[in-house]
């Protein structure tokens, strides 16, 4: 069977907010997350399909409005069809806004590569009362066309069989779209000249390469043209622009939406009101410009109350499964194992993973609200509406989206600043995004709050701690934009969706790909780390004489500074001591570098080497014994802003383009976590005592 | 008249739009071209405008719609 499997690569391009993510899904049953507002795609996903005798690789473009040379996204799905030359690419298109999304549909046309329109959200259409004439709409356009409904996946089979005959007819376009005659006549001028060129040409035709001259697209005219059909470029450009009084790409661009509203009138009729009535509605009250600001605030505040007050049950359940289990294992631990390979089971993996792992529920819950706001398509809102605050230190209301999303990870947060266009504000707001609390960080105030603060505390004290981060964002970002990062903000533009009720499914995907993200880093790299800390915690023996004369918790203490953590520790010690740690908060913190959940995995480990069954509860009141409510403040400050983990920096290193931005990041972030740790601690040491 | 000055809920048609190279055909992208009828959803005169263009909705700031004349 396999060797007559038959292979196919189908490319997904569309409009962002097309629906064409969610389409990869239903073809591929992978659960990438959805999120309605624009950008969520800006890395190429694969996926596999199988479908009869094929075998297809799905590839997920990110989502354009266009097929110029002018932002990263745009560069790179058309890249990907020029050079991975894809047997089909399906075009989503969302029919509630047909106009604007043929307007990519056509530009794929001009490419000659064999295309297949989805008109997906078909339903929405027609309960707009939009009534297309799909038939009429293929001759015009000389383009198969399917109808489908992506979420409830309705018409994928049928788009799946026109795809394939679409990739096997290979045929070529009988219509052109046309340009008018004076564009027209200029393309005659250059085509027989482009023709012989390159090989570039023979894939996607000449009319494709002079169309392209014509625009004066960056790409297509630095490849390696005579010199003489660059003069007749300038040439023809000149003309036309002299004709038009405009320049030649909006010329162009301004007869294709010709081409596109002539193939509509034909085709659509339209007997009610528009697809954003309700989402208008709403829209009066969520942009409004005094409520808009509140209601956001209530929102977010409404996700972290989710997060913790509600994420505090099973929480519990979590946490006495594990103490139970370290007990279990403890209790019925046959005699004459060795000791050694109890305590680490006990005290190094359950201890550390399984302090981190009770967290788990809050990660889901904060994800959940995350993916509410963004499928909703409120977060484009809520970029909107901090426009005016982000304007004053110099970005601007889209470089909102990432830091959002840096609440819940810094990693995806850091890949979103792609949205950005402007090189120095998108480098600012990543250099910034680490401050935004993530959730790797939420399981440090979880443990550190409680230990030190009356349960009406709880809520305001985490709520600050965000908020801290939050303005030290702020400031940080207005100082890059005024030093390293100077240059005008560039004017923007952003879609605004149609709100849309999110599905169960895919808020239960998106909080799953999450939790299962935080398990799998639990189970390998948490997992590592812990029993790496926990042997260096352990580790050499202390003799036995030293002991003599110690009670228990003396004994315990003795034998953690004799560790190679106690020691490395006491190395640090000095340098950390200003900011109220002891070496034991040193240890964690190293070990928080190489994910930020380490440090309460850390805490159990050197509070619990020697002993079993231990719950946060447990833990607590050590911290309580041996640390103020103070220097719980200064831990919690200091894990907030100091050194990004280390999939942080490798991702800043990646979409940064070098390491040299990654390591800024890194150093820059410490030395403010020290100098204010250091404030904060020395100041409030005057007046209440360290 | 400048995008900017227009009213809540008019409509109004784009005359000329005076930006860059690139900007314009981001703009030209999402259907802001001459002649095209657009609505203004929201302008409160301070930050950004909310129009209404070829059934979607796009945010502009405030600089940009400063740069779109309409008629």
């Amino acid at each position: 069977m396999e060797n007559i499997e038959k292979k196919l690569t189908v490319a997904l391009a569309g409009n962002p907010n097309s629906g064409k993510t969610t389409l990869f899904n239903a073809l591929t049953g992978s659960r990438q997350h959805v999120a309605n507002y624009p950008g969520v795609t800006v890395e190429i996903k694969n996926g596999l399909c199988h479908y009869h005798e094929y075998k297809i690789k799905v590839v997920d473009l990110p989502g354009i409005y266009s097929l110029t040379a002018y932002s990263p996204e745009e560069l790179v799905a058309r890249q990907f069809i020029l050079e991975q030359k894809p047997d089909v690419v399906i075009d989503v298109i969302d029919s509630s806004n047909l106009e604007r999304n043929l307007y990519l549909a056509v530009q794929l046309m001009e490419m000659n590569v064999p295309l297949v329109l989805a008109f997906n959200m078909a339903d929405m259409a027609k309960a707009r009362g939009l009534e297309f004439d799909l038939n009429q709409m293929q001759l015009l356009m000389d383009v198969p066309i399917v109808s489908i409904i992506a979420r409830k996946n309705e018409g994928t089979e049928q788009l799946l069989e026109v795809a394939l005959r679409a990739a096997a007819e290979k045929k070529a376009r009988r219509v052109q779209v046309p340009f008018g005659s004076q564009v027209e006549k200029e393309l005659e001028k250059l085509t027989p000249m482009v023709s012989g060129e390159l090989d570039f040409t023979k894939q996607f035709g000449p009319r494709w390469v002079a169309l392209k001259l014509l625009e004066g697209d960056q790409q297509v005219v630095a490849l390696p043209h005579s010199a003489e059909l660059l003069v007749l470029m300038e040439q023809s450009m000149k003309e036309l622009e002299k004709h038009y009084h405009e320049s030649t790409d909006i010329v162009i661009a301004d007869r294709r939406y010709g081409f596109i509203s002539g193939a509509c009138q034909e085709t659509v009729k339209t007997t009610a009101q528009s697809r954003h009535d309700i989402s208008d509605q709403i829209d009066v009250v969520m942009t409004h410009s005094v409520w808009g600001l509140p209601i956001f605030a209530a929102l977010m505040y409404l996700v972290f109350w989710l997060t913790f007050t509600v994420g505090e049950y099973p929480m519990g359940w979590m946490e006495s499964l594990f103490s139970w289990l370290g007990g279990w294992i403890s209790s019925y631990w046959p005699a004459g194992w060795s000791e050694h390979l109890r305590s680490l089971i006990v005290d190094g993996i359950i201890g550390g993973v399984g302090g981190v792992l009770i967290f788990l529920p809050n990660i889901l819950l904060l994800f959940l609200g995350i993916a509410f706001l963004e499928d909703t398509g409120y977060m484009a809102r809520a970029a909107f509406l901090m426009d005016r605050v982000m304007h004053k230190i110099g970005l601007h209301g889209k470089s909102f989206i990432p830091m959002l999303i840096g609440f819940g990870c810094s990693v995806p947060a850091i890949m979103a600043t792609r949205i950005l266009e402007n090189r120095r504000t998108r480098l600012t707001t990543m250099m910034v995004i680490p401050l935004f609390s993530c959730g790797a960080r939420l399981p440090i105030y979880a443990l550190i709050i409680p230990a030190f603060f009356a349960p009406v505390w709880h809520g305001p004290i985490m709520w600050m701690m965000y908020i801290i981060g939050v303005l030290f964002a702020v400031v940080l970002a207005m100082l890059l934009r005024n030093t390293l990062f100077k240059g005008e903000a560039i004017p923007f533009v952003m879609e605004l969706p149609p709100y849309r009720m999110p599905t169960l499914r895919s808020l239960m995907l998106h909080m799953w790909d999450r939790g299962w993200l935080y398990l799998q880093k639990a189970g390998t790299v948490i997992l590592g780390i812990s029993i790496l800390l926990w042997v260096a915690s352990t580790y050499p023996k202390i003799p036995e004489d030293k002991l003599i004369g110690l009670d228990e918790a003396q004994q315990h203490s003795a034998q953690m500074q004799y560790s190679v953590t106690g020691r490395v520790g006491r190395l640090i010690e000095p340098v950390i001591r200003p900011l109220g740690f002891d070496w034991k908060v040193g240890t964690a913190l190293i070990g928080a570098f190489a994910a930020k959940e380490v440090f309460v995995a850390q805490m159990g480990i050197v509070y619990s080497v020697g002993e079993a069954d231990e719950g946060s509860e447990v833990l607590r009141q050590r911290l309580r014994a041996d640390y103020t409510p103070l220097k719980g403040i200064c831990i919690m400050l200091f894990c907030l802003l100091s050194s990004p983990c280390m999939a942080t920096i490798a991702v800043t290193a990646r979409e940064a383009g070098g390491w040299t931005w990654a390591a800024l990041q890194y150093t820059g972030l410490t030395a403010v976590a020290y100098v204010s740790t250091l404030l904060v601690y020395q100041v409030g040491s005057l007046f209440i005592g360290g | 008249m400048s995008l900017d000055q227009i009213e809540n809920g008019k409509t109004v048609c784009i005359d000329h739009i005076e930006a860059g190279h690139g900007l314009k055909n981001r703009l030209a992208a999402m259907g802001l071209l001459a002649d095209q009828p657009i609505r203004v959803m929201l302008n409160d005169h301070k930050g950004q405008v909310i129009i209404a263009v070829k059934n979607s909705r796009v945010v502009l700031g405030r600089g940009m719609s400063h740069k779109i004349f309409v008629r």
